[in-house]
């Protein structure tokens, strides 16, 4: 690889000694990409002991560290595998190189000679006493990556390719491995009482209120910011209640009840933007015009955000499960006015994370108590009304498309429209901080207009508009939501979903049109032999009857997607039963990731993407009340549950293909259209927006 | 009065107003057990009570008086508990922050049923939510585990 050529991650982050390190009879890979409960540190681990012959064991993990590892953005968008294991694929094989080079050295000896064990070199077989150890203070690793370095052919690989368990999980069944527990003497508990609605301005606070608490509580208030700090999380609890109750707000924004419906969506203020300009051929026959939506969704993870901080002479050092500690620290570091060098940000696990949730702001809310607290290890835990009433939440869309049919049959001409508030909104996204804390601050840091992730990084709102099938003269045009009363941001799939959801199932109604079944159509129209492999692999375990009959109350629907339409590709069919509900009796999946790291975590991610799709597929909507939020608990805002969830079949093809194709976000959207069209099929009649709740499935009974 | 954790006589104040959950987590350094809601919705904070499952979140500690609490640390003091290791076994968990709670459903239900059908351990953890959607694979730990403690053979993984 020329020089100027690496990839983004080690160009942004060349010195190797940001990489790897070696120490105690370890090898210590620095990563900036974060553990989600993905298994992406172990996949990584793979990639470094693949390429440096040592036993996964010898692997330690330093993973999103401003002090002490490379500055990868967000880890986001599945590119972890492919953006940060390319990078530390050539970085460890550099590494390798350098050593044995060093070996030889010392040996006298031709490289080629060399070989290595467990760290340990070799020469024709016989033990040499060198090792990576003990020679890795004689290289200078300060040095830029060349990002030459030969690295192993698939044929030679140990560790790539098998089902390794995960490095973090016995931790998690037997103790405390997460950002909850971290704790120490001394340790003082805090929480930032949030507005109700954006903008509105704290009218009313009575500090008297708090006055039985003694010493035991302190409260502080900086413009519109009220925060409370406790010696006890039970006094903290108690206090917390008052201040709900007796903190008086006015103004702000009040969001409709409507938000997030697709009449809401479309009525909206919007920046357009026609992104493909194709123009549909002049014989085509009459438009066929469907609209389909999703409303806001809830990240929802099981654990509470938490952030830790502590303030020792002048230096701010700060604990997050936040998806980028980089950005994190630059956006704490101006929302209070300190020296970015001054401040250090360190990654903690926490819960399930499918996106930006309240892990900055939590983390936020810390720091801003650390500095009243100077020496004290100071945490912030939200509470679940914080958590589902405050954190951001997943962009709400709206996707109206319009195909006419040729005398054949097949689409001619296709418009695809998107109207979305934009997918990203996290601290650090085009230029804003993107704080909570930030915004109620007094003179809080200038915000840029609104503006959606860019197309060369996938896009948020238009993620997967552009169709994989053959159709001539597309055209797709995307009116951004630039208001934004909801606090909406990425969420896992951010666009694709939604996208996906509309484009398969309209793809269905068209083939009705036409009379064809809806597996034939897909085959008859998309050429990439890749796609048509998984379309045709899912459809075959899942048993497909091309013969089934509409509105008999149980059918098979399938949905496909390459997310992004250039990494993974996954095509789903999904087996309902649908009385006055919407039950899963099967959901069966074929899936080419390309090179498979560890063919056992793919699994597990399509697995929980399909199972977290057709949760939001059937279950999940955010509701609006009173102007805010409404939905703030599990009761109001259910979920799947282990008595709803069907077997789910994934089969992977072609793992050994050239390069890895991120998974993480691969399945939500075709599992959402094969649902969907299962639907349809067994209703005999269409819902068009999710979730398909009962309500829906009800009204479309009483209709007929 | 006292409360028994993981087999402990735990002393305590009768007018103490602490929740059991922050017994266990902040006085006793019990962190296995985790705090999901608060409401006694999502399980994440299940513990046994005398070996039936119990949310920690919505009650005073004092409420259990004379009565054995269990927690994860409880089970695995002799090292890994077929449960626990049926779980690590099956990969069962993404971010594994619901596995605490579900492990106490778990050994309550295999204590009650050594041979539960796939339906009967979706019930038994139907009170319990799993975000990531590790449902299908905590099932057949669970079935692997029941294996296990019948001294039966082990089923392939899945």
């Amino acid at each position: 690889m020329p020089p100027g050529d690496l990839p983004p991650s080690l160009a942004a982050n060349p010195r190797l000694d940001r990489w790897i390190r070696f120490a105690d009879r370890n090898v210590v890979i620095a990563t900036g990409k974060v553990e989600l409960g993905q298994g992406v540190l172990t996949a990584l681990a793979q990639i470094a002991a693949e390429e440096l012959d040592v036993p996964l064991a010898r692997i330690t993990m330093v993973s999103g560290d401003t002090d002490q590892g490379p500055n990868e953005g967000y880890t986001a968008g599945s590119q972890s595998v492919e953006a940060s294991g390319g990078a530390i694929r050539l970085v460890a094989a550099e590494a390798r190189g350098l050593l044995a080079a060093a070996a030889a050295s010392r040996l006298g000896a031709d490289v080629a000679d060399l070989a290595v064990e467990d760290g340990a070199f070799t020469r024709d077989g016989r033990p040499t006493n060198l090792d990576y150890w003990s020679l890795a203070e004689m290289i200078d690793w300060s040095r830029a990556a060349t990002g030459a370095a030969p690295v192993k052919g698939p044929g030679d690989y140990r560790f790539v390719g098998q089902s390794l368990p995960r490095l973090d999980l016995e931790a998690k069944v037997t103790g405390a491995p997460f950002i909850q527990d971290i704790a120490e003497p001394g340790m003082v508990f805090g929480w930032v009482m949030r507005p109700p609605r954006r903008g509105a301005t704290l009218e009313g606070f009575d500090p008297a209120s708090l006055g039985r608490f003694g010493d035991t509580i302190a409260w502080h208030r900086d413009g519109n910011v009220l925060a409370l700090t406790a010696r006890s999380e039970h006094a903290l609890g108690l206090a917390r209640n008052i201040l709900r109750a007796q903190a008086i707000w006015a103004g702000g924004e009040a969001v409709p009840d409507q938000a997030g419906s697709p009449d809401w969506l479309m009525g909206q203020v919007v920046s357009d933007r026609v992104i493909e300009t194709g123009e549909p051929p002049v014989a085509a026959g009459e438009p066929i015009v469907a609209t389909y939506s999703r409303p806001f969704l809830a990240h929802g993870s099981i654990g509470l955000s938490c952030g830790l901080a502590r303030l020792d002479a002048g230096h701010l050092t700060v604990f997050s499960h936040s998806q980028g500690v980089f950005p994190l620290r630059g956006a704490i570091a101006r929302a209070l006015r300190l020296d970015p060098a001054t401040v250090s940000v360190m990654h903690r696990q926490g819960a399930g994370c499918y996106g930006h949730n309240g892990a900055d702001d939590a983390a936020a809310d810390a720091a801003f108590l650390a500095l009243r607290h100077p020496g004290r290890l100071v945490r912030v835990e939200w509470t679940r009304d914080d958590e589902l009433g405050f954190s951001p939440v997943g962009a709400a869309m709206a996707v109206r498309l319009q195909a006419s049919l040729d005398a054949e049959g097949r689409p001619a001409g296709w418009t695809t429209e998107i109207w979305s508030p934009p997918h990203a909104a996290r601290p650090g996204t085009n230029g804003n901080v993107n704080l909570q804390l930030a915004e109620a601050l007094p003179d809080p840091p200038a915000a840029a207009p609104a503006a959606d992730i860019p197309d060369a990084a996938g896009g948020g709102g238009i993620r997967n508009a552009a169709i994989p099938y053959a159709v001539p003269g597309q055209r797709i045009i995307h009116h951004l939501i630039t208001a934004q009363p909801v606090r909406a941001s990425s969420l896992r799939t951010l666009g694709a979903f939604a996208n996906v959801f509309a484009i398969e199932c309209f793809l269905d109604e068209l083939a009705e049109a036409a009379g064809r079944d809806p597996l034939a159509y897909r085959l008859e129209l998309i050429g990439d032999p890749r796609a048509r492999a998984v379309i045709q692999a899912a459809a075959r375990t899942a048993g497909w009857r091309s013969d089934a009959e509409a509105g008999t109350g149980r059918a098979q629907g399938i949905g496909f997607s390459r997310y992004k339409n250039r990494a993974a590709y996954c095509a789903v069919v999904a087996e309902v039963e649908v009385g006055e509900e919407v039950r899963l009796s099967g959901i069966w999946s074929a899936v080419d990731a390309g090179l498979v790291i560890n063919p056992d975590g793919v699994r597990n991610q399509i697995e929980g993407g399909i199972l977290q799709g057709a949760s939001w597929t059937l279950k999940e909507q955010v509701r609006f009340a009173e102007g805010a939020i409404a939905s703030r608990t599990w009761d109001d805002y259910p979920i799947l549950r282990f008595s709803e969830v069907p077997p789910v079949t994934v089969e992977l093809l072609n793992v050994t293909a050239d390069r890895p194709l991120g998974v993480g976000e691969a399945s939500q959207g075709p599992v959402a259209a094969a649902i969907g069209n299962a639907v349809a099929r067994a209703l005999g009649s269409r819902i068009r927006h999710l979730p398909l709740s009962r309500e829906r499935i009800m009204a479309s009974l009483l209709a007929d | 009065m006292s409360l028994q954790v993981n087999g402990q006589a735990v002393a305590m104040d009768a007018n103490d107003p602490v929740m059991l959950i922050e017994l266990l987590r902040n006085r006793l350094g019990l962190k296995a057990t985790r705090l999901g809601c608060g409401l006694e919705q999502c399980g994440a904070c299940m513990v046994l009570v005398d070996g039936e499952p119990v949310p920690s979140c919505g009650r005073e500690a004092a409420a259990f008086a004379g009565r054995a609490v269990t927690t994860v640390e409880g089970i695995s003091a002799g090292g890994l508990h077929p449960l626990q290791q049926a779980l690590i076994d099956e990969q069962a968990g993404q971010c594994g922050f619901c596995l605490s709670g579900i492990m106490m459903s778990g050994l309550a239900l295999l204590a009650a049923n050594p041979d539960p059908s796939r339906a009967e351990i979706a019930l038994a953890l139907d009170r319990h939510l799993c975000r990531c959607g590790a449902q299908n694979r905590i099932i057949a730990a669970v079935e692997r585990a029941a294996s296990v403690l019948r001294g039966g053979g082990v089923h392939a993984a899945g």
